[in-house]
């Protein structure tokens, strides 16, 4: 933990980048199949992989 | 931020998500099997099988299955012909007591495209699935129960969005994905509430949005029928009621002739809410991966047959046809399927332990107070 206060802007950058992919992959299938689905899959798979893996003790 | 601010967003965010955390929950749990209905429907051997037959067996026509359903429900009206893709030989055939009957009082069946024998849809008109459904949809309440669950869902974006602001002066001190697993049980919760609630974030919005505006579709039909059908139609105003409607069979090639490239979604027969007194209406929906969700009604005059009009598509509907994919998730294999899943189940996580962080609060203001 690092004890320094960090910036707004500096909380919210990896927010924004996984807010940011997740839109990408919502919208992403609605345009095709094949490649498409696959970026849908990379951008709401991320934010399910972080999730589950916070569950999870290291 | 100033603590004041803080403390305002704070309030928003405990009353907001506390108001519709329960019901969200059941939005939850009643959705995760809804996810999976098509493949829970063939497991539970509610959905239709049709019999084996030639690849190139040729369809009857249109007014042929019109009689069938006919002869296989006496007395009832059609209301609509839904066709599905991954069952071409069917006709998913709706029928009511009136075409005007409300469509939770509608009795749902396929007919065999081929033979016009009637296969039944168990899952369409009772049963578990739909009882989820129901429960999902209106909590068996109607449109009450609708308009009730659109209020809840926008409360959630509400939450969602004061969460949004409150992540800020939580995470001041803490990397990105921090999880006190070491400290007492209460940090460990409100960093997996803050992290799983930052990262399902845009997910949870777009799912939250999409229920508001499903929730609405009633009212977004109804305005519909007031401004764009209504135009469509009004030169039929004081026309008498119909007494005889001319055959359907050549509806789908009549209105395939009005927008070329287009393909069916479904029929609505006279008199039912998609379509008016005088007209059947053939719902067109467009060829390419995003505009198959749009739909486009071709009216055809149900005495003459001749096309009235092609109605173009108001942005309420379009937000609407959207908003069913987003929602549900079926538009991206099961991949994708399986990530709706977990990101449900990550949803239900935030709602737990904000509940649990909430109630550990009031508890130790209590043991404070005494």
């Amino acid at each position: 933990m690092s004890h320094r206060s960090q910036s707004t802007r500096r909380i919210f950058a990896w927010p924004a980048i996984i807010a940011v992919l997740g839109a990408v992959g919502l919208f992403a299938a609605l345009l095709g199949d094949g490649g498409w689905d696959v970026l849908a899959w990379v951008g709401l798979g991320v934010p399910a992989l972080l999730g589950l893996r916070g569950l999870y003790p290291t | 931020m100033k603590s004041q601010t803080i403390r305002r967003w704070s309030v928003i965010h405990t009353w907001s998500s506390l108001v519709c955390t329960l019901f969200l929950l059941l939005l939850a749990l009643t959705g995760l099997p809804l996810i999976f209905h098509h493949e829970l429907e063939h497991l539970l051997g509610d959905a239709p099988e049709l019999r084996e037959m030639p690849a190139d067996t040729p369809h009857l026509d249109l007014q042929q299955l019109v009689l069938k359903a006919q002869a296989h429900r006496p007395g009832e009206a059609m209301q609509y012909f839904g066709y599905d893709e991954d069952e071409p030989n069917g006709v998913v055939t709706i029928m009511a007591a009136t075409a005007g009957t409300e469509p939770d009082l509608s009795h749902t069946f396929m007919l065999d495209a081929r033979t016009g024998e009637a296969v039944a849809m168990p899952a369409a008109n009772g049963g578990l699935m739909m009882t989820l459904l129901r429960l999902h949809v209106d909590m068996f309440a109607g449109l009450p129960g609708k308009l009730l669950l659109a209020f809840m869902g926008v409360l959630f974006v509400v939450a969602m969005v004061s969460g949004t602001v409150l992540y800020a002066p939580f995470m001041r001190r803490l990397p990105f994905a921090t999880v006190r697993h070491d400290r007492s049980r209460r940090l460990r919760w409100l960093d997996l509430h803050n992290l799983i609630g930052i990262v399902t974030l845009t997910w949870a919005l777009v799912v939250g949005v999409t229920g508001v505006i499903s929730a609405l579709s009633d009212l977004v039909i109804a305005a519909w029928r007031n401004d764009s059908l209504a135009a469509m139609v009004a030169p039929y105003r004081d026309t008498p009621p119909l007494t005889e409607r001319a055959p359907a069979s050549r509806l789908l090639d009549i209105a395939a002739e009005a927008t070329p490239g287009m393909r069916a979604d479904f029929i609505a027969f006279p008199g039912t809410r998609f379509s008016s007194e005088h007209h059947y209406a053939v719902f067109m929906k467009g060829a390419s991966h995003l505009t198959s969700h749009l739909w486009t009604p071709v009216l055809i005059d149900a005495r003459t047959l001749q096309v009235t009009a092609v109605g173009e598509r108001p942005w309420y509907m379009d937000a609407m046809g959207l908003s069913q994919p987003l929602h549900f998730g079926d538009y991206g294999g099961r991949p994708m399927q399986i990530l709706w899943a977990v990101l449900d189940v990550l949803t239900i996580v935030v709602l737990g332990s904000g509940l649990y962080l909430w109630w550990g609060k009031q508890r130790k203001g209590r043991e404070v107070a005494a």
